[in-house]
């Protein structure tokens, strides 16, 4: 095996990072899943309420990006 | 740079592509990166400054030239053009009311270039702008510095009302005031990190599946991943868009109604 520790710790930091990804795949179903399951129960008021869901979407996104951003910064910067 | 290149695997990097590098640059085989990427002056032309102004033009191409005729029975470019109009004005009107539509210009205008971008993007061989986070970020800052002037113009130092939530008990009220501070100051942060993350987290993937056609048995794998992924990311360049454009709005709303 060749190569240093503080390459090794990079890759296992990008990694661990990377569950980050997952955990917003995590809330962003979620959101979505409760934007369908209301807008079933009440279709005509779903319409309106479109934005609002995009919003959360891009609210609970934002984390997993962050996550990603710090493995590209283990990965690429450090 | 963690860039291994081992042989048989990936001949070039997935993050390659976004390297900013001189157009018409001689490459010297020793120092073939440092010739072109490093010392760009601000008055070179670079790959991304092309794929910037062709997404400029093509805004143009779009709202100017194709709604140059005006016909009442609107032509396929002018009828997109009108598509794209009413769309944005429809969403400044019900996020920001009635008094947001004077900044309309300015949402209409970041839109339609993020959106550009997007899709120019998405050409075999392009460069993405909106990958950079120098682009992302001066746009979100704009939007950023935007909200704070209007905020304090609008309102004076009602603007920080925006910190002080009426709606909470007393006690908690010092606590949610330091935390909505600190989020305030993330927004254009995540604003700027969440467009570039998603275009360069998709371009760097339509890559890694490109590099499995190099290795026989993922060959199948790598012509399905790339058309697969290819799809998404035509739905992420004008989703992504529209979330930039519509927390553009939210923020704008924050500015000129600071009271929840």
């Amino acid at each position: 095996m060749e190569g240093d520790i503080a390459n090794m710790g990079q890759f296992i930091g990008a990694g661990l990072a990377a569950i980050g990804s997952g955990a917003a795949a995590i809330g962003v179903g979620h959101v979505a899943g409760n934007f369908l399951a209301g807008a079933l129960r009440n279709p005509s008021a779903a319409p309106g309420q479109t934005a609002t869901l995009f919003i959360g979407i891009a609210f609970a996104e934002a984390l997993g990006i962050f996550a990603f951003l710090v493995s590209l910064l283990l990965m690429f910067a450090v | 740079m963690a860039t291994d290149s081992e042989a048989g695997g990936l001949s070039f990097h997935p993050m390659d592509q976004f390297i900013v590098s001189r157009l018409f640059c001689s490459d010297n085989a020793e120092t073939a990166i440092n010739e072109c990427t490093t010392n760009i002056a601000w008055y070179e032309i670079t790959n991304m400054t092309v794929w910037l102004a062709l997404s400029v033009l093509a805004v143009f191409a779009l709202l100017v030239l194709g709604t140059r005729k005006r016909g009442v029975v609107p032509s396929r470019t002018q009828s997109v053009a009108e598509l794209a109009y009413g769309f944005i004005h429809k969403m400044v009107e019900d996020v920001c009311g009635r008094e947001g539509l004077k900044y309309f210009p300015y949402i209409m205008t970041l839109f339609m270039f993020i959106v550009m971008a997007n899709f120019l993007a998405l050409i075999p061989m392009s460069f993405s702008p909106t990958s950079q986070f120098a682009v992302t970020g001066v746009l979100a800052i704009a939007v950023f510095v935007t909200v704070i002037v209007l905020g304090f113009v609008k309102n004076g130092v009602g603007f920080l009302g925006l910190f002080w939530l009426t709606a909470a008990p007393l006690v908690m009220r010092p606590i949610l005031a330091v935390i909505e501070f600190i989020l305030f100051w993330m927004r254009p942060v995540s604003h700027a990190v969440r467009l570039g993350g998603a275009i360069l987290a998709g371009h760097a993937l339509l890559k890694v599946f490109a590099g499995f056609a190099q290795i026989t048995p993922a060959a199948p794998l790598a012509i399905f991943g790339v058309v697969s992924i290819y799809a998404l990311e035509v739905l992420v360049a004008a989703i992504q868009a529209y979330v930039f454009t519509i927390l553009t709005c939210v923020y704008l709303k924050d500015a000129l109604h600071p009271h929840h």
